[in-house]
This record gives structure tokens, sequence and C-alpha cells, in this order.
């Protein structure tokens, strides 16, 4: 990470004023106005057209790896999408990737 | 039923709220794990949890500055996530617009997923709550969570620091927002914007750090709700 402790709390600072203001803004400012249904229509899809953007780089190309694909890895993320996906919770799914993660780390001599 | 009253319908809130507690503790716990891992400062980690406290967004803008990348697109990642707590807050309009100011800017700091969806469903089953009442539960419903999504932190913050680089920690965040992901799988139109952004990103890994996910995630924007248009239509 090269940011300066300046830029860093700027960074922190704009999140939270941007993210206060998305959360106050209708109950705040913006009131009863109904918005265009096609706008929260692609409101809806935020997260999950932003998060899975982040992953798939992240869990085929890992960092720690040198940006080499590495199967454990691979298989953690795996576990925790179906897991999660399957028991429509987020935690069971986390709980699935650490296992699957450390028990592969074991397995393959990496721990 | 015996009249509601402030004390009793916040009460409910913070009982009804406890159960969140079981999510909350953990994401918290593994951001300031992650952020002390890259390198971010105590006070700037409690910064995170405290000013913009919102789990995602935090993750998302960690990972952009793990990435170098500019600026202006880790904020732009980071607030994007967020673009749903507006409609959160749209949707909370109807229940909470006639509350007083102060009621309703407090209840703006603390609406996330959590908070807003066990409010949401409180306050569909009980119509007859004035707005200041409702206002009270939803106050209640974040009253344990929000104070430990802080404590968590720090508590992650501190204990991250003396696990060793083999614990591949580094993976928790992947791993995080992979899980968050699963349960937003709702739809075909979701599973298509969610295929939509991983294969546009991988494609233009090539730009300069984030860029390529911002492309990405207009583009998943569109293909979910043309998506979902379509199978309106259908």
């Amino acid at each position: 990470m090269n940011y300066s402790n300046a830029e860093i709390w700027l960074i922190i600072a704009v999140l939270a004023v941007g993210t206060y203001l998305i959360r106050f803004s209708f109950l705040g400012l913006i009131g009863d106005r109904p918005m265009p249904p096609l706008v929260l229509k692609l409101l809806r899809f935020t997260p999950v057209a932003v998060l899975p953007g982040m992953v798939a780089p992240l869990a085929l190309y890992p960092a720690a790896t040198g940006g080499e694909t590495e199967p454990v890895r691979l298989a953690a993320i795996l576990a925790v999408l179906v897991v999660s996906w399957w028991r429509r919770n987020a935690l069971w799914g986390i709980i699935a990737g650490v296992v699957v993660l450390y028990a592969g780390l074991i397995a393959t001599g990496q721990l | 039923m015996t009249a509601a009253t402030v004390k009793s319908v916040y009460r409910k809130g913070v009982r009804d709220g406890a159960p969140f507690l079981l999510m909350a503790l953990p994401f918290a716990t593994f951001f300031g794990v992650a952020a002390a891992e890259a390198g971010l400062q105590l006070a700037q980690i409690i910064g995170f949890s405290l000013l913009v406290i919102a789990g995602a967004s935090q993750f998302a803008a960690l990972q952009m500055m793990i990435d170098n990348a500019a600026i202006v697109l880790v904020l732009l990642a980071a607030l994007a996530v967020n673009l749903r707590m507006a409609m959160y807050s749209a949707a909370l309009v109807p229940h909470l617009g006639a509350a007083p100011l102060w009621q309703r800017a407090l209840v703006a700091y603390i609406n996330f997923d959590q908070s807003y969806m066990q409010s949401m469903i409180e306050f569909e089953e009980r119509p007859e709550l004035s707005a200041p009442l409702k206002a009270w539960y939803f106050l209640g419903v974040a009253s344990l969570i929000a104070p430990a999504w802080v404590i968590a932190t720090i508590v992650g913050a501190v204990v991250g620091q003396a696990i060793p680089p083999e614990y591949a920690l580094d993976f928790i965040v992947p791993i995080m927002f992979m899980a968050m992901v699963g349960p937003m799988l709702k739809s075909l139109a979701h599973v298509a914007a969610a295929f939509t952004s991983c294969v546009v990103a991988l494609l233009l890994l090539g730009l300069p750090s984030g860029m390529g996910l911002i492309i990405a995630a207009f583009c998943a924007m569109g293909v979910g709700a043309a998506v979902e248009t379509w199978m309106e239509r259908a």
C-alpha cells in the first residue's frame, strides 16, 4: 500500500460522508419523490455487480502466490460460493471456505 | 396487546437485533485482521468501522487500497457497493418520513443491511406503530450491532498483527466477498449480473487498477436489469 496517512484519512472521510449521504438521501433530503423505476432496478444490482468482479481476479491470481493460479485458494473460493448460495447465509460460506483453505494448505504442505 | 411505548418498542428492537451479532462479530473481526495485515494503522482501522460502518464497502475500499488503485477509483468502488442503501433509505420513507429529523439522521447513520431488513419485517407486521416508535425500534435493532462492529474490528486489528503470513490471511478478503455474493444470487438476473461482472473484470485486468472493475460493474448492472426486464415480460 503506497498511500500517505493523509490520503488514507481522506479516503475514510470521503467514504464516511458519501455513505452517510447515500443512507440519508431519501429519508432526509429527497423526501417522498419517487425515483424512476429503471434507476431503482439498476441500483438493486450494484452489490452483485461490484463484488464478483473483485473476487474473480483475486481468486484466480492471488497476490500471495505472485499471481500464480493456486488450486487450494481456488477450491476454497468455490466452496464459499456454493455453500453461501446453498445455505443463503454468508457465515456458513465463510466457515466452508476457511475449512477448505486450511485443510488444503496443510494437505499440500504450505502450512 | 398492550399499547406500545418507547421502552417496549426499543427493547423489542434490541432483542430482535441480537441474533445478527453472530454475523456482525466475525465480519468485523475479519475486517480488523485484513486491514491490519494490509498495513493500516489502528486509528485508521477504527475510523473505517466507526465512520463508514458498512462491511462490504469497507472490504471493497481495503482491497482497492491493497492494489494501490487511484484514490478516485477506491472511492467509486466502495461507494458503488453502498448504492443499494439509497434504496433502503427510499423504502423507509413511508414508515419513518414523519419521524423527527434527529431520529431520521440517526437512523441514516446505522441504516445497514441487517437493521434495515429486520425493521422492515417488523414495520410490515405492525403498521399501527407511529413513525417515532418505528424509529425507536430501528435504533433498538442497531444498538447492539453497531458498537459490536467497532469493538470486534479493534479485536481483529490487534490479533491480526500477531498472525504470521503462512496463514494466508490475505485470502480473507476474497472469502468475505464471495460469502456476501452467494446469498444475493436470488434470481437468474442476479446470476447473470454476477457472471458479467466476473468476465468483464477478468478481461479488463490489463487496465489500471480498479478501472476494469468499474466498467465491469456498469456492464453487470445493465445485464442484470435487462435480464430482469426480459423475465418480467416472459
